[in-house]
């Protein structure tokens, strides 16, 4: 008999599944509405078969990922940068490369292709270049200090923390903009799907600035003082701090108080990473833990040690850990899942200090800054092997870069999007009905705002029937009925100014201000 | 140890030589794509907001009728042919691509009350309040003797008559007046004479697929339905009020929708009568013309309040609301037959063209247009219950006297509703009547 063969497509279809159909399909045949049944039935079979057709076009992806197979007793962590030096091809050993720089430590970060690297020393150097061709773009000597430096959505921009302010400068390192708002800024990351520019300092103060606008939209006060450690989630965009107390929260630019606190470490926490899935998040302390957590559950799912506190984190495109600690960078491969009882790949910086561990997107190499420079080494398996040149594409021309800068500020999030759940938007809104009223009351409360009507002060008294009928008649005619009511009038007016005068010869009481007309003493 | 890394060249990522197009390597790993549903409602929300920017409807006004327009009528084969009769006796065929008339004559001497086209050539029927049918050929002559047109036959009635309508293949019209006759191009008189207890029939309309089924509307509330094979009616169906005008589907035989001085319009499956299928709402005065869209998916109907109102046929609110300052009240509309314009006919003389999607760009696209815009058209379709994008969408200007109406229908109907639901509430259970339906509730008889 012929076994019938399995389709192998059904085994990945899963990855590239929205949701989960089963659910969306519970109880739809007990519908009583045959219209509303037959569209989700149709859309449901609708999005099985884009999954099916994304998962068959898997086929197309040429490029297989790296890796690194030990033969016999040989051990991956043994492997060193100059032995696998003579392992590799010309192209892949040109990517090993290091920089001897006395303005360090150095702090680094890659565009959001692979393609350019931005370094910025402590002493105020600043270098853009694209490393793999080996162009330098600018280099600055900002002669002040420089704690940060980040690109912006593409190579053309780039900020940098200094001193007092971030600055903005363009890809030949003219300053474009000086931000006044972030003051002693440490910590500068970016968001490039929102056009948020983050940074956290001294003071103590997250911010986010619009960088297609121009305007700051929000500043929260994190109450738990100076801090250095900040980390996007890629897949949320919410934005991690770890603070001195040990605690990690989490942010977003839409509430005032951290959306998550959570208590990581027993010491100030180091180093703050998040994987690309959004999924898992590694944390160092100063009591020399490295704790992987999952963010699903916030529950710590590994704890690691480290020999001397981990100074920075980084998590690779296919969830290889890269940690920097003292003048030793070390890479754990499937950290998250299981426990490993050694790290896949070492290398030792020596006499030297890492400060800065960065991953490169879509290429099996890790840049770090170190007090004496920079340095590039090679870790295979750690890139995404096939990019898609509609997202961020390393080989990318100068047309094709300003047309994905179009499209991406026409598809610019707004910052009021930023929730735990990406998947938000477009749901059904379960809250009870008299909570959705409230809400819509408020809103258009909110829409309408009432004007306030300003008090008018009516003049009493001037239209009595006795002046109206003084006013009516003729005013040279003078009779006994007019001149009885002229001296009602008069007399009236002096009884009034009697009774708001009090009795002279009561004293004076401090309710007497509530009277009216000022008491003549 | 084996190792391999990652190392591209650019000779395969990029193109080889300038005339070439980029190499776009895709992989569609959501991971890789982070925000998408923020991304795609982004981009719906924008493509909403360039819909209503870009919606400016009105293509032109043919003018040249002095009186009133009152009836229209388009060719089944023709897309450049629409022949307009106007309140003074004036018939006009336009060339709708030119937007000029190309052919006029005055062919009655009251108002021309139906115009009918027929697949044999550029001919078409008139008929009149002076008691007359009239078959032209507008071929047959040059335009500027207008003076020597006359018409190729003349039909005599005893009566006004008040609407034409052509068989869709046969030489035989039906017309409405204080009877239904049918005729045939060779006789003087009317072949057959079909009337079911009614004095005064508004209108008669030929089913064009199944083609022996002829519908009529009554000025007692009426719509009757009656089989030419058999000589006898089939169905009379009474509304709570007078309905003005009648359409087929040209694509679901058995159904016709028509439109009433309720300022409803009511579509009814010919085998089910005894309820409306659908109910189209929004005029805020009586719908004077209806016509079906080719496709059978839309619906474009003209009111007595001045405006011309888009529907989707499944739905039970209009779409779209076109209205000019200039624009009276509304007699007759039509769909083009390329499914592309509509057409209305109203009192101020003026045949006026639209766009049957107001923001439609006319005229050739690229694929990579069209490619684009069938991309923002299913996003918008997948968010457009997201209040946002909603409220963007549902959007219109309207003059102040339909808002004002608007609002004040809306009041009536609350305060109609609540007090029935009053009513219901103070009643004793055992008297309570039974709910009826929305769309029964307009029905007030069938007689079979």
């Amino acid at each position: 008999m012929v076994e019938k063969k399995k389709d192998p497509v059904l085994a990945i279809v899963p990855k590239y599944a929205r949701g989960d159909s089963n659910k969306a399909m519970e109880g739809v045949n007990k519908l009583q509405d045959r219209k509303l049944k037959g569209t989700i039935k149709r859309r449901e079979k609708q999005f099985k078969e884009a999954a099916y057709k994304a998962a068959s076009s898997e086929i197309l992806l040429t490029e297989e990922g790296g890796f690194l197979e030990p033969e016999g007793i040989e051990k991956t962590y043994q492997l060193s940068q100059r032995a696998l030096h003579k392992e590799v091809d010309v192209s892949t050993a040109h990517k090993m490369f290091s920089l001897d720089l006395k303005f360090g430590p150095y702090s680094i970060d890659y565009t959001r292709n692979g393609r350019h690297l931005l370094i910025g020393g402590r002493k105020g150097h600043v270098a853009a270049f694209d490393w793999q061709a080996g162009n330098l773009a600018c280099e600055l000597q900002l002669k002040e200090t420089v704690r940060d430096v980040k690109w912006l959505h593409n190579e053309t921009m780039f900020a940098v923390a200094q001193k007092k302010y971030v600055y903005i400068y363009d890809k030949t390192g003219t300053e474009i903009h000086c931000l006044r708002n972030h003051i002693e800024v440490t910590k500068l990351d970016f968001l490039p799907y929102h056009f948020l520019l983050t940074s956290i300092g001294n003071t103590g103060y997250l911010k986010y600035q619009d960088t297609s606008t121009g305007k700051l939209v929000a500043e929260h006060r994190t109450k738990l003082g100076k801090c250095d450690v900040m980390a996007q989630n890629p897949a949320t965009a919410i934005m991690h701090l770890g603070h001195g107390n040990g605690t990690v929260t989490l942010w977003s630019p839409n509430m005032p108080t951290p959306l998550v606190k959570m208590q990581c470490h027993r010491g100030p926490v180091t180093a703050v990473a998040i994987g690309h899935s959004g999924n898992y998040m590694a944390t160092s302390g100063m009591d020399g833990q490295l704790k992987l957590w999952d963010l699903r559950s916030y529950k710590p799912v590994q704890e690691y040690y480290t020999p001397s506190p981990a100074s920075s984190l980084s998590i690779s495109q296919r969830g290889l850990l890269g940690v920097g600690f003292g003048s030793h960078v070390s890479v754990w491969k499937d950290p998250f899942r299981t426990k490993q009882v050694s790290p896949y790949m070492n290398h030792l910086q020596p006499a030297s200090t890492v400060n800065d561990v960065k991953f490169v997107p879509f290429e099996d190499v890790l840049g770090f800054g170190h007090r004496n420079g920079m340095s590039s080494v090679v870790v295979p398996g750690s890139g995404e092997p096939n990019f898609d040149a509609l997202e961020a594409n390393p080989f990318q021309t100068k047309k094709q870069r300003q047309e994905m800068e179009v499209h991406a500020l026409l598809d610019k999030i707004q910052p009021e999007m930023i929730t735990l759940d990406v998947g938000m938007v477009g749901k059904m809104d379960q809250a009870p009905v008299q909570v959705l009223n409230k809400e819509k009351k408020e809103a258009w409360e909110a829409a309408h705002p009432v004007e306030a009507t300003e008090l008018k002060y009516r003049a009493r008294g001037k239209n009595s029937s006795s002046r109206r009928h003084l006013r009516k008649k003729a005013k040279n005619v003078i009779d006994q009925k007019k001149v009885e009511l002229l001296e009602r009038i008069e007399n009236d007016k002096k009884e009034r100014a009697k009774r708001r005068a009090g009795n002279p010869d009561e004293p004076a009481t401090a309710l007497d201000r509530f009277s009216g007309k000022k008491r003549k003493l | 140890m084996k190792v391999k890394v990652l190392s591209r060249s650019a000779e395969e990522a990029t193109r080889q030589r300038s005339n070439d197009i980029h190499k776009v390597q895709r992989n569609l790993d959501p991971s890789l794509h982070p925000f998408e549903k923020a991304r795609e409602y982004t981009r719906a929300l924008n493509a909403t907001k360039v819909e209503r920017m870009f919606a400016k409807p009105f293509v032109g006004a043919l003018s040249g009728h002095v009186d009133g327009v009152y009836c229209m009528a388009k060719h089944p084969k023709k897309l450049d042919w629409l022949v307009s009769g106007g309140g003074d006796g004036d018939l006009r065929l336009w060339s709708l691509s030119e937007q000029k008339s190309i052919w006029s004559t005055v062919g009655h001497k009251a108002m021309v009350t139906g115009v009918s086209s027929f697949l044999e050539g550029e001919r078409f029927l008139s008929c009149s309040n002076d008691r007359t049918v009239k078959i032209w050929d507008p071929s047959t002559y040059e335009s500027e003797s207008e003076s020597t047109i006359a018409p190729i036959a003349t039909y005599t009635g005893k009566n006004a008559f008040s609407g034409i309508s052509h068989h869709r293949s046969d030489n035989i019209f039906a017309t409405s007046g204080s009877t239904i006759d049918i005729w045939d191009h060779d006789r003087a008189e009317p072949v057959q004479t079909l009337n079911w207890g009614v004095d005064t029939i508004n209108t008669v309309k030929f089913n064009q697929t199944e083609t022996n089924i002829i519908a009529s509307t009554g000025s007692d509330r009426t719509i009757i339905l009656y089989d030419l094979r058999t000589s006898q009616p089939v169905t009379k169906l009474i509304l709570a009020m007078r309905t003005n005008a009648i359409a087929w589907n040209p694509m679901e035989a058995f159904n016709f929708v028509a439109a009433n001085e309720d300022h409803n319009v009511y579509s009814f499956d010919m085998r089910k009568m005894d309820k409306s299928q659908n109910i189209l709402k929004d005029h805020v005065s009586a719908v004077m013309s209806v016509d079906y869209s080719p496709t059978g998916e839309e619906i474009v109907t003209g009111g007595y309040d001045r405006t011309v109102r888009l529907f989707n046929a499944r739905q039970g609110r209009s779409r779209d609301i076109y209205h000019t300052n200039r624009m009276q009240r509304v007699f007759s509309v039509l769909y083009t037959m390329d499914n592309k314009y509509v057409l209305s006919g109203s009192d101020d003389g003026n045949v006026r063209l639209w766009k049957a999607r107001a923001s439609e760009k006319m005229g050739p696209r690229d694929y990579r247009e069209r490619a684009h815009l069938e991309y923002s058209e299913k996003l918008k379709e997948k968010f457009a219950s997201v209040p946002e994008i909603r409220r963007i969408n549902r959007h219109r200007n309207v003059p102040k006297s339909i808002k004002t109406a608007t609002q004040r229908k809306s009041i009536m109907i609350n305060s109609r509703k609540v007090k029935e639901e009053n009513v219901r509430k103070h009643t004793k259970p055992e008297n309570r009547k039974e709910r009826i339906p929305e769309r029964m509730k307009a029905v007030v008889g069938v007689k079979k």
